[in-house]
């Protein structure tokens, strides 16, 4: 694609070497397309592989194959172009602790050549951007975790990155904290930077990007809006919610689909499955729930959220299986 | 990129500088431990076996090597706390020469072991230690314990980016006192089993300190010794300085 901003093809990262032994691929053949100017998410579990595809897209470790793109250079073997024009929120901060907080942006904005003057204007800048102009002095170890992660933010847009990487942004920030980070990845790409971040958290990646890519074990397992990604996996489904729980087992009979796809929430007093024919299935439940005398307090066809596309897509049997 | 070496080493080196200005009181510790030990070794413990002359005088040099050893955990520390901290990962994403980070960290330590070296001389010259060479073998003096510091520096950075572990950090922290007592920076060599002389004898360090007494005029030093002093250094460096590039470029393995 000529305006991909990001361009991954056929990635492959075994850590300790690609012929270590035993060792399970981190990266195991990914593709992924970021066209410019669009967020990207690349969403999916602990161990999933997204922090080593961040850390080779910033030139911070070697594929050991594949041809990969940032902002139309390789990088690999155009490191130096690739960092001038990128931006990386690492997995955890990447500050000086003991300086304070303008101390690490003027640091930093010198090692982009920004000069003395410029240097100091911009921290100043970020600094009130990221409402941090009154602890700027603190030494950064003092800063709370949400103060961190927004002077990390900062930290990454010295330049005006044309490619910022966000690796789990919002892990581990209360919800006023992950609201504005939020907010700044919005205002960001209003400005034009293509944006890739990676995230375990279905809500944060349809609220923030355009596409999405679910990766699993080292790959892409599935690809596309939000929108997408629902259809393609299971439609809709139908919620049902019965004034007495203890109607629940009666009324999974009476579903038109196997037992087996029907999820029971007993707390909520909830019954869920996927519908094929949606209006068909709708009328036929209201009908069986009426003549069986079971009485609903709520019957609701909608789209599957992104945990159930989740769980389907990487197949709930296997995790447990692994995890065992 | 090249361009930038000169002004990209000045800036990691001036952010050493402040991160000094956000601890003063570990840079004062850092100044005034060896001082302490020259105090103790000098007054309490009341060393000083098989040596010929006044204690202080092969004391003093002594410590100044020790010093310089010493430093080595002061580097493995601060490289340590870089590669734990991540913040090596963000400079390593950024358009700077690449030698950078490591230059900053050699001329930090290295300003800061020469201010070592003035406090411990100072305190020393008001004990009553006096040179007895001229300001030339002083001069080499202080050159060689550079030299040797700086040989030190680069075996931390190896170690630090080898382990890139804090615990790792603690083993040679406690590693370094017996290699520090295994030389002949307290007791002259003579004056111990021979077996433990001979290991003694071999310590870059106590090469060091001998060449330095030698240049000083003190007891302990042996004419003709600063060749071993400058060789054992260099020797180390050729080893550890490449190691510690290739494990700095290995860092995107
Ligand atoms: N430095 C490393 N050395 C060895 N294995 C690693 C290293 N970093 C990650 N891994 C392994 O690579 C796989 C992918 O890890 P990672 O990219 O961190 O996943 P994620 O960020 O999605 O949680 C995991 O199996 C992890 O254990
Ligand atoms: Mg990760």
């Amino acid at each position: 694609m000529a305006d991909a901003a990001i361009t991954v093809e056929e990635a492959r990262k075994t850590y300790g070497g690609s012929g270590a032994k035993n060792g399970r691929p981190a990266l195991d053949g990914l593709d992924l397309t970021v066209a410019r100017g669009t967020v990207h998410a690349v969403l999916g579990p602990n161990g999933a592989g997204k922090t080593t595809l961040v850390r080779i897209l910033a030139t911070l470790l070697r594929p050991d194959a594949g041809r990969i793109e940032v902002a139309g250079h390789d990088v690999v073997r155009e490191a130096y172009a690739v960092r001038l024009r990128i931006g990386l929120l690492g997995q955890h901060a990447a500050l000086d602790e003991e300086l304070g907080g303008r101390q690490n942006l003027e640091l930093f904005g010198r090692l982009h050549h920004l000069g003395a003057r410029r240097a100091r204007a911009r921290a100043d800048e970020l600094l009130e951007r990221f409402e941090l102009s009154a602890t700027g002095r603190k030494p950064v170890k003092q800063y709370s975790g949400g103060m961190r992660r927004r002077l990390d933010l900062a930290a990454s847009l010295i330049t005006e990155p044309e490619v910022l990487f966000l690796d789990e942004p919002t892990t581990g920030l209360d919800p006023r904290g992950r609201a504005e980070v939020w907010g700044s990845v919005r205002s960001l790409v209003g400005g034009g930077t293509t944006v890739l971040l990676t995230t375990q958290y279905l809500e944060e990646a349809d609220q923030l990007a355009d596409r999405i890519s679910v990766v699993d074990a080292g790959r892409v397992i599935a690809d596309g809006t939000a929108d997408e990604l629902k259809a393609a996996t299971g439609g809709d489904r139908i919620d049902v919610v019965l004034r007495d729980a203890g109607h629940l087992g009666a009324a999974v009979a009476l579903l038109p689909v196997p037992q087996d796809v029907v999820t029971v929430d007993t707390d909520r007093r909830l019954l869920s499955a996927p519908v094929t024919d949606r209006m068909a299935t709708l009328a036929g439940v209201v009908r069986a729930l009426e003549d069986a005398g079971i009485e609903a307090e709520d019957i609701a066809l909608r789209r599957p959220t992104l945990d159930e596309v989740f769980l389907h897509l990487t197949g709930p049997d296997d995790r447990v299986k692994e995890a065992a | 990129m090249t361009t930038y070496a000169l002004t990209d080493s000045w800036t990691m080196t001036r952010r050493e500088l402040a991160r000094w200005g956000r601890q003063p009181v570990t840079v004062v510790v850092n100044l005034v431990f060896p001082v302490m030990l020259l105090l103790m070794f000098g007054y309490l413990v009341g060393g000083g076996r098989g040596v010929s002359g006044e204690y202080l005088d092969f004391l003093v040099p002594g410590m100044l090597a020790l010093t310089m050893a010493f430093g080595l955990e002061g580097t493995m520390v601060a490289v340590t706390q870089d590669l734990t901290k991540g913040v090596i990962d963000r400079f390593r994403s950024m358009p700077m020469a690449n030698g950078a980070v490591l230059v900053g960290r050699s001329a930090a330590d290295m300003l800061q072991s020469a201010l070592g070296l003035a406090v411990l001389l100072a305190v020393a010259a008001a004990l009553g230690w006096r040179v007895n060479g001229g300001p030339a073998g002083f001069l080499g003096a202080v050159g060689l314990l550079l030299l040797f510091r700086f040989a030190m520096l680069w075996i931390g950075i190896h170690l630090a980016l080898v382990a890139g572990k804090p615990e790792l950090v603690q083993a040679v922290q406690i590693l370094v006192w017996p290699v520090g007592f295994l030389s002949n920076a307290f007791a002259a060599p003579g004056s111990m089993p021979d077996w433990l002389g001979t290991v003694v004898q071999w310590n870059p360090l106590s090469q060091t300190a001998t060449a330095v007494r030698d240049l000083f005029g003190s007891p302990g030093g042996e004419p003709g010794h600063v060749w071993a002093a400058v060789v054992w250094p260099l020797a180390l460096l050729a080893v550890f300085f490449p190691l510690a590039v290739r494990r700095f470029a290995r860092l995107s393995r």
